[in-house]
This record gives C-alpha cells, structure tokens and sequence, in this order.
C-alpha cells in the first residue's frame, strides 16, 4: 500500500475523532486539546498537499499560540464551572444535529461529484514544479509581495486595529484610565 | 504531491465545518462556541490548500494566511469580549447576556 495513502487515513481518522470528540467533550480544557489534536492532522493534510510553509505556520500560529491563548483565558475564567443544559430555544440541539447532517452530506455530495466542473489551471504538476524550482517558501513570497501587497498591508491595519481595541476593552473601570488623562 | 485524490480532502473538510457548526449551535459555553469557531476555519483553510493543488498556484497558501492574520486578530478580540463580559456577570455562558434581547 502506498505510504500517502496511509499517512491520509491516519490525518483522516485523527482529525475527524477528535472533532467529533469536542462535540462531547464536557471540560473546555478537553475541548481545546482535541482542538489541537484536529488542527496537527491538518497539519499532516496541508504537507501531503504540497503547501509545507502553511503546513508549519498551522503548528506554530494556530497549534501553539492561538491555543496557549484559548487555554490562558479558560484558566482565568475558571474550568470547573458546569455548562447549564436548560435550552432556551426548546429543540435547539435536535434541529442543529438534524440540520447539519443535511449540510454534511451536501458538502460532501458537491466535494465527490462537483470537483470535475471546478477549473483547473496548470493542474497538480505546476504545483509540484513551483515546489521544486523556487522552492514553496519563495513562490510564496513572490505571490505575496506582488499580486497581494495591497491587501497584505491591509493585515497590518488590522492587526493594529486588534491591538488597540483589546488594550480599550480589558482596561479595568475603577481604575485611573488612559482615556480621561 | 500526494496521489490521493482531492476530492478525499474537501470531504474531510466538509464535514469538520460541519461538526463546527453543529457545535457552535448546541454548545453554550462562550469559549468553547469560540474554538468550534476555529475548527470551521481551519476546515475552510484545508479547502483552501485543496484548491491550491488542484489549480497548480500558491494562490489559495497565499489566502490561507490571510485567513491566519483574521483569525488571531478575531481571537483576541473576541477572548478579550469574554473576559470582560465573565468580570460583569461571572459567566461565559451565552444564555445570560440577553439584555439587547428582544
């Protein structure tokens, strides 16, 4: 059997199970390591694609820091508390789970059968040729510098936007605020 | 490049979009809705590396990172949301913040 095959099958079951598994998952501390554990199988997906730099900025960006984030706030806010199972909208969780079983297996449907009518460009060996002569981290760079530069230094706006409207929102009321200095 | 067929991983993209719906529908906690959250992003990044190998570019990588950028800057502004809400009402449970409800 060949090795990619297997490599697939085993990011497959991974990511799925513990998807899956967060849906049951009671403890958000469980919840936000299954998270990690789906988000390294993509990982595993993401190289098989041919996409190595996304491959590791998925472990490290998403995997490390964003998690570490998650987990810091769920220890601030306290992990014990019991998530309350009265539903205020009465048949909330049957119709969710109804519902997205449809939209599943539409995805899925339009995955399998509508991929023939996506256009396919230079197809799967330009990919490959990008990934060997400039290298994936170069192409990459090229396409971004270039045809992206306007909305990459959009990021930056935003990133900066971030910054502050987080330094606004967590700043205590009581307290001798920057604002009225 | 792998010879499993693309199709194989928008798949398993859909239905991991799927199950963070579901989740994001049925869970109450404020966090825990915030990482399924993630979970559809990252399925929607898997689409997007997908499409990347099927056209032969670094397009779709490219828009992957743009999508990386939004959603650390969603996450901290949304955690920093929650914080402040848990500091006024001790709880992160959606079903209490109902005062703008109508």
């Amino acid at each position: 059997m060949n090795i990619e095959v297997v490599v697939f099958g085993v990011s497959f079951v991974v990511a799925l199970g513990s998807s899956i598994a967060m849906l049951f998952a009671k403890n958000a501390v469980h919840v936000a390591l299954f998270l990690v554990a789906a988000q390294v199988a993509l990982a595993l997906t993401f190289l098989l694609q041919g996409a190595y730099f996304i491959a590791a900025v998925q472990i490290i960006v998403y995997a490390g820091a964003i998690m570490v984030l998650f987990l810091f706030v769920v220890m601030l806010l306290g992990v014990d508390r019991s998530e309350a199972l009265i539903e205020p909208l009465t048949g909330q969780r049957p119709m969710a789970v109804g519902l997205g079983a449809l939209l599943a297996a539409e995805i899925v449907y339009v995955a399998t059968k509508g991929s023939e009518f996506v256009i396919v460009g230079g197809g799967e060996g330009a990919l490959s040729a990008l990934n060997e002569d400039p290298g994936n981290v170069k192409a990459l760079a090229r396409t971004l510098f270039s045809s992206y530069l306007l909305p990459f230094e959009f990021t930056s706006i935003l990133l900066v936007v971030a910054i502050v409207g987080v330094m606004v929102l967590a700043r205590r009321i009581g307290d001798a605020g920057f604002l009225r200095d | 490049m792998t010879s499993v067929p693309p199709e194989y991983f928008l798949a398993l993209a859909g239905l991991m979009f799927t199950i963070g719906v579901v989740g994001a529908l049925t869970r109450r906690n404020a966090i825990v809705i915030f990482m399924f959250i993630e979970l559809m992003l990252n399925a929607v990044n898997l689409v997007f590396v997908t499409f990347s190998r099927m056209q032969g570019t670094v397009d779709g990588q490219v828009v992957v990172f743009f999508v990386l950028v939004v959603a650390a800057a969603e996450v901290v502004v949304g955690l920093a949301i929650i914080v402040s809400i848990f500091r006024r009402r001790r709880s992160a449970n959606v079903d209490d913040v109902n005062l703008l409800k109508w």
